[in-house]
């Protein structure tokens, strides 16, 4: 549970386009780091070559290690599949299987892995409910499909499927951009206490939410049109929004571009 | 005496809105009446046709011996059987032709789809499956017949038929599962990646069971499409009067069989026995049809993801 | 790769590569099976008009009044769909009211969901007696235009290529229909809106819009439905009257056989492989006539559209 996320040298190609240029940083564990930066700048690719789901583009590759507790996931023997098993993701827009009730979908990555035992997955379904702060809400109608939820329940459903399975990280891709501002405050507050258990990776195109949540952030940029994105500077939340130390960061933050 | 008047006062006294000219409105006029009419003439035939049907059939259907009993112990020219024995060499030969071609059209879907992609195979495939659903009935019994009957030399059977119905059947499948698993977002696949569950079971356990509603559907369709399909019949199959219940040997009945051999055999005259039999055997034909795109419609309602 | 992946990868490409090689072996078999007859051919297969199969120790046969028929019937149903469909299509997408579209749009597929063989029965039972005193007053009021001339199977109005092409007509509607109206539905709103912000009439919007921008996918469609009647079998056997000893001389009151009615017409000789052979290379020639036109109507109409 909760562990640490040491990216080293980490380039990212789309086929022949050079898409993220040596990226270093390192996500303690039982902290919320937050990825922020203009459109298009990598921060979503960057996140995404944390659980290897970049492979599902063809073409797309790595070079460079991201270790987890020191283990190489990018290792010749490891297996994707199994790194996705450990390393959980929230993505944009919430996305609940349509054909599967609310309880279905919450237990939906261990039922899938193999587990059928239906005392131990209602068991499972209320510890995830509970850790996403949705229990209260849906517990009487636990057979509903999933989609019968609004946007921001639809979302927390998401991070209780996520969270099913005891994940070491959770990842999220700006999981309250599609949301209304209650419900992403209601998955902030969530956030600040799901990193008690989990090392928490949030991409975020809202500053203000970044500071808000986050215990570190790093800021990425694109080095020109047409370069590949990099990571300008990672540090403690507090002096990247007060003092930081590049000027791209501290225009970033003013709002002069971006 | 119009310069003493002001250049304001004349454009007022003219109408503000120009009319568009009597010309252009009579062909805007003469295109609406046309193109309405050319629905009118769609509509027509086909309700001609299904009236020619129904009132030409009606005349035995509603006897419990038309669906019970075969023409078998009746003589070509005598009142009485039934067609029992065409229904069931139709839904035989058509449900084995749905077992082969459903899940082998399924596959290819599957590879267009989530596979393939824009690969070259998968281009030459989709062109494939383009060309095989132009492929007339009458050449694909002629290719089973060169397979089946004459290089393995195995006997005409309803089971030939279904073979030939295959060949028809699959483009439909393909097209129409295709086109439902491209409607499956691509979010419902990735988020069931980033639960590490693999590709093939995202594809058994999450995409197909999100298109299977559309999927029957098409499915449906494409079976009640080759229950009228005639060519196959008059090729790989010899007609019995008798029901017969083994699709691999000897001669079967079917509905479009049968009102062909009617058609050869027997006297077309309205109120003729032979009139009674084609019509009825239509008529029973378009019921069936219907039946079937009916039972689609509810199945792939309550198989369609629910929102409530 | 789990080896759960690569067994279903495998399938799956598998089916694919199996459709790929159908159509080979489609003309792969029907070449092979062909060839004996051929060979055994008194006559030209390629230009004669006699067909004599039924003694496998004599065979005589050529496809050039097959051919004709085919073609010919093919473009008089061509002929008075093409338009319809148009009209159809053009109702469909720009003149219908919008709740009513998908309705009306599901009561022209209908058209195609009625199996061929009863529009054959009902072509020949109940529109040719019809249409016969209508055929009569063209041959006799027209009869010095080639194409209305008495026909080959003279007095019997019924059996004509007239009626089957009308019948066959009926029959391409909803092909053609369906193409057409999803490449219309696609026109650029912002071409319409520029239009009819110049103050174009809805017809004027039509024809400077909706019919340039779907004129390819209207000829790629009429060529699926020339492709389809090329090879329609059953409803032009039923229909089609055979003409005894005369051939087939560019009139549409001439009876015949085309291909696919042929074929279909004498299953009784398929007895012994050298006559049956003789059928197999009529119906190769129908696959490879198909085959081009469904090529080229995918080469007009584009790459397919979800991708």
């Amino acid at each position: 549970m909760a562990k640490r996320i040491d990216v080293k040298d980490l380039d990212i190609y789309y086929g022949k386009f050079h898409a993220v240029d040596s990226v270093t940083l390192s996500v303690p564990p039982r902290n919320v780091t937050a990825f922020i930066g203009p459109s298009g700048c990598g921060k979503s690719t960057v996140l995404r070559t944390l659980n290897r789901m970049h492979e599902v583009i063809p073409g797309a590759r790595v070079d460079g290690q991201v270790l987890l507790d020191g283990e190489d996931i990018y290792a010749s023997s490891v297996d994707p599949v199994q790194v996705r098993r450990t390393i959980g993701m929230v993505f944009q827009r919430p996305n609940p299987f349509p054909t599967m009730s609310i309880r279905d979908n919450v237990v939906a990555g261990l039922k899938l892995a193999g587990t059928n035992n239906k005392k131990q997955l209602d068991d499972i379904a209320e510890r995830a409910l509970r850790g996403a702060n949705l229990w209260t809400e849906v517990k009487d109608r636990l057979n509903k499909p999933g989609g019968s939820l609004s946007g921001g329940q639809q979302q927390r459903l998401c991070i209780a499927r996520a969270i099913a399975v005891r994940p070491d990280v959770l990842l999220m891709d700006e999981p309250c951009s599609a949301l209304d501002p209650i419900s992403t405050l209601a998955i902030e507050d969530l956030i600040a206490e799901l990193k008690k258990d989990y090392t928490i990776v949030i991409v975020t195109h809202n500053m203000q939410q970044a500071a808000r949540v986050s215990d570190q952030t790093a800021f990425f940029n694109l080095a020109g049109v047409g370069q590949p994105g990099q990571l300008v500077e990672f540090n403690d939340t507090e002096k990247i929004f007060s003092n930081p130390n590049e000027k791209a960061t501290e225009d970033y933050i003013s709002g002069r571009f971006g | 005496m119009t310069s003493t008047l002001s250049e304001t006062d004349r454009l007022a006294s003219e109408p503000a809105f120009q009319q568009v000219s009597t010309r252009r409105k009579a062909k805007n006029a003469l295109a609406t009446v046309l193109v309405w009419l050319s629905f009118l003439v769609a509509v027509a035939p086909l309700v001609w046709v299904l009236y020619t049907v129904i009132v030409n059939g009606i005349k035995r259907i509603p006897f419990t011996n038309w669906w019970t009993q075969d023409f078998g112990s009746v003589l070509s020219d005598e009142v009485g059987g039934g067609v029992m024995h065409a229904i069931i060499g139709t839904l035989e030969q058509c449900l084995m032709c749905a077992v082969i071609a459903v899940p082998l059209g399924l596959l290819v879907a599957i590879y267009l789809v989530e596979y393939g992609r824009n690969g070259r195979l998968a281009k030459i495939t989709t062109f494939m499956v383009d060309i095989l659903s132009g492929v007339p009935s009458i050449v694909a019994a002629l290719f089973i017949y060169a397979l089946w009957i004459t290089t393995l030399g195995l006997p005409r059977s309803g089971f030939a038929v279904s073979l030939a119905l295959v060949l028809l059947m699959i483009p439909v499948v393909v097209r129409s599962a295709e086109e439902m698993l491209r409607i499956v977002p691509d979010d419902l696949r990735e988020a069931s990646y980033a639960l590490g569950v693999p590709k093939w079971k995202t594809i058994m356990k999450i995409v197909l069971p999100t298109a299977l509603s559309g999927i029957i559907s098409g499915v449906m369709m494409a079976l009640a499409r080759v229950m009228g399909e005639t060519a196959p019949l008059l090729v790989l199959v010899g007609y019995s009067a008798y029901v017969n219940w083994d699709l691999f040997n000897n001669n079967q009945a079917s509905l479009p069989l049968l009102m062909n051999t009617e058609r050869a055999t027997n006297s077309m005259e309205p109120g003729s026995v032979g009139f009674d039999r084609i019509w009825g055997a239509a008529l029973t034909l378009v019921i069936i049809i219907a039946l079937i795109n009916l039972i689609a419609t509810v199945v792939s309602r309550l198989v369609a993801p629910k929102k409530k | 790769m789990r080896p759960g992946d690569r067994i279903f990868k495998n399938l799956s490409t598998g089916a694919g590569i199996f459709v790929v090689t159908l159509i080979a072996l489609i003309g792969i078999f029907l070449l092979v099976q062909a060839i004996p007859a051929l060979g055994a051919n008194g006559v030209n297969f390629l230009t004669s008009r006699i067909w004599e199969t039924s003694d496998p120790a004599h065979l005589r046969f050529g496809i050039l009044d097959l051919l004709l028929v085919t073609i010919y019937t093919s473009l008089v149903a061509l002929v008075i769909a093409m338009p319809i469909s148009l009209g159809i299509a053009l109702f469909l997408t720009n003149y219908a009211p919008r709740r009513l579209a998908r309705p009306f749009a599901y009561i022209v597929d209908l058209l195609a969901a009625v199996p061929s063989i009863i529009f054959g029965l009902w072509g020949i039972l109940v529109l040719a007696p019809q249409l016969a005193p209508v055929s009569q007053w063209l041959n006799s009021t027209l009869g010095f235009i080639p194409i209305f001339s008495t026909g080959n199977v003279f007095p019997n109005y019924a059996g004509t290529i007239f009626t089957a092409g009308v019948v066959l007509a009926v029959m391409l509607l909803p092909i053609i229909t369906s193409l057409s109206r999803e490449v219309f539905e696609r026109t650029p709103t912002a071409h319409i809106e520029g239009a009819l912000a110049l103050g174009a009439t809805r017809w004027e919007v039509i024809r400077t819009t909706v019919l340039p921008f779907g004129k390819a996918g209207y000829v790629g469609a009429s060529m699926l439905g020339l492709g389809r009647a090329l090879g329609e079998t059953i409803a032009l056997a039923v229909i089609l009257y055979i003409p005894r000893g005369r051939t087939f001389d560019w009139s549409v009151f001439d009876g015949g056989a085309t291909f696919a009615s042929q074929i279909a017409a004498n299953y009784a000789e398929f007895n012994n492989p050298t006559s049956a052979g003789a059928y197999i290379a009529a119906g190769l020639v129908l696959f490879v006539l198909t085959f081009a036109v469904n090529f080229a109507a995918r080469s007009i109409i584009g790459e397919r559209k979800a991708d």
